[in-house]
């Protein structure tokens, strides 16, 4: 049941606000994946974040495809709870580990392991609009230990202007999207984390994007 | 012949319309099959684009003039978007541009219920005195005027320029008792986007002399000229079926639009170029954005509808 909702609310609901309530404009398309194991990264700053790189892929892929997503804040109510992992879809992590022997990308290793597509914000926080906040080390972990999948840096811009953090008005307006090329951890054993995030930065200095202030 | 109630003379324009495009198309063919590398990629995209625009208004406007209306504010929300995405904005004015949103469906309804003055002023006074007051509660004055300015511009041309399509529809039927409100609106659009097309073809064969070069490096001269006499030909031929114009003022209505297509189009040039981008979005492929098709009819639509206005309403 909660699978066909999932499928509905993407399918419709999802495609509706971004594609024709919002829009797109999507540079190098032709570089998203085509099948997992793989990581899609971005720039964060809206909720809606996750739902415009899903909306990227095909609907085929839509049963293999999970926004890993603080489980602090994602399950901190049951309704909540339940709209974020049945609907949403997502693999919730602890931002904090409890005891040292955690670990936290416990989850994506497995998720990784059955060829689904993860969706991660390095950033770990929407933060400011439309501003890179220092990436976090997850990234670069998960990178190393699956040194063979690819992981895509993508750039986007506009949520923060139609959906900033603590606002409830949704401004319509065309979202930017631009795609790079995929990093391996194989290839990138000490400067991944930085790497990805100049790669990030770059995309999002190929065209000139409107003014926001 | 009459399918749906649709009077005969726009069957007779739309099957006319679609004979162009299918020619088109086969000429689109014989270059795919004759020339070592094909047909032009970006050609192809933009006859296929023609075909779905084509299908899409064709629907719009002869299922029922509320569809028509809802489509025309759809695609004043569509352009209007665009055109926010690309100009620069301020944080402070996110609710200011939700309302600009909400004067959309608000303009149309005046046409759904034909209220002619309140159609006419709701955009050019009552929104304009109103949205800077939106932004003098919110306070912030740097960039103000840059903000009601642009905003204000983006709503004349995009929302109460295009709206004067729709009012073609609540015009009284009784005036254009041949084709009606449909008629007036195929007649309008067609010559628009026919003018975009003829002029790009003669300024291919024949341009030399540029018009505008800062704004529209391509743009010349002799396809200008040979765009509206084309236009002009053409408006003066099919007036008579679609429009209650008499011969001579079908011609000047197709001078009217041959050059006010123009300016309407390097209008958007001139946007473009100062926002440093090359296309206004990616909406519709091998066209561009939204902008960059309903570029001319910003000029076209409220020119020609109170041309029309002044002479037989």
């Amino acid at each position: 049941m909660s699978r066909l909702l999932r499928w509905v609310f993407y399918a419709v609901i999802v495609r509706f606000v971004v594609l024709f309530v919002l829009g797109l404009n999507v540079r190098h398309r032709q570089r998203l994946p085509t099948r997992g194991p793989a990581i899609l990264t971005a720039n964060h700053n809206s909720h809606l974040d996750a739902m415009v790189l899903i909306s990227l892929l095909p609907l085929r892929l839509l049963g293999r495809v999970r926004p890993v997503a603080a489980a602090d804040y994602f399950l901190s109510s049951g309704l909540r709870a339940w709209f974020a992992t049945r609907i949403v879809g997502i693999l919730p992590i602890a931002r904090r580990r409890e005891s040292p022997e955690d670990d936290p990308l416990a989850g994506c290793d497995a998720a990784l392991a059955r060829g689904e597509i993860l969706i991660f914000f390095p950033e770990g926080t929407r933060g400011e609009p439309e501003q890179l906040a220092p990436f976090r080390k997850g990234i670069g972990i998960l990178a190393a230990r699956h040194p063979h999948v690819p992981v895509h840096p993508l750039f986007t811009h506009g949520l923060g202007k139609a959906l900033p953090r603590n606002e409830a008005l949704l401004v319509p307006l065309v979202l930017d999207v631009f795609v790079g090329e995929p990093l391996y951890g194989a290839d990138h054993a000490d400067d991944f984390v930085d790497t990805l995030r100049e790669r990030i930065m770059a995309l999002g200095r190929e065209e000139r994007l409107a003014q926001w202030d | 012949m009459s399918l749906l109630g649709i009077p005969p003379a726009v069957v007779n324009a739309l099957a006319a319309i679609l004979a162009i495009l299918v020619t088109a198309t086969l000429i689109i063919a014989v270059m795919h099959f004759s020339r070592a590398q094909g047909a032009p990629a970006e050609l192809v995209l933009r006859i296929r684009s023609w075909w779905v625009m084509f299908a899409v208004f064709t629907l719009a406007i002869a299922l029922n003039p509320t569809v028509s209306i809802v489509f025309f504010a759809l695609i004043s929300y569509l352009a209007l978007k665009e055109y926010f995405s690309l100009i620069p904005t301020r944080r402070a004015d996110r609710s200011v541009l939700f309302w600009a949103y909400l004067a959309i469906a608000v303009q149309y309804y005046w046409v759904g219920i034909g209220w002619y003055g309140m159609f006419l002023v709701f955009i050019p006074i009552y929104v304009f005195l109103l949205l800077p007051m939106r932004m003098l509660l919110i306070g912030e004055t740097t960039h103000f005027l840059r903000a009601t300015g642009s905003l204000q511009w983006g709503l004349m041309l995009l929302v109460f320029g295009l709206s004067h399509l729709a009012f073609l529809l609540a015009l009284p039927e009784a005036n254009n008792p041949g084709a009606g409100g449909a008629g007036l609106v195929l007649y309008l659009v067609f010559l628009t986007q026919f003018n975009d097309v003829a002029q790009y073809v003669w300024g291919k064969l024949l341009g030399r002399h540029k018009v505008v070069p800062t704004v529209s490096p391509n743009k010349t001269m002799e396809g200008l000229i040979g765009g509206v006499l084309t236009t002009t030909l053409l408006a003066w031929l099919a007036g008579p079926w679609l429009t209650p114009l008499s011969g001579y003022q079908a011609a000047a209505a197709g001078l009217l639009i041959g050059f006010a297509g123009f300016i309407g189009d390097v209008n958007i040039s001139a946007l473009k170029r100062d926002l440093g981008v090359k296309d206004s979005g990616q909406l519709i492929p091998g066209h561009g954005g939204i902008l960059d098709r309903v570029d001319s009819l910003t000029y076209t639509a409220p020119l020609f509808f109170h041309y029309l206005h002044y002479l037989h309403y």
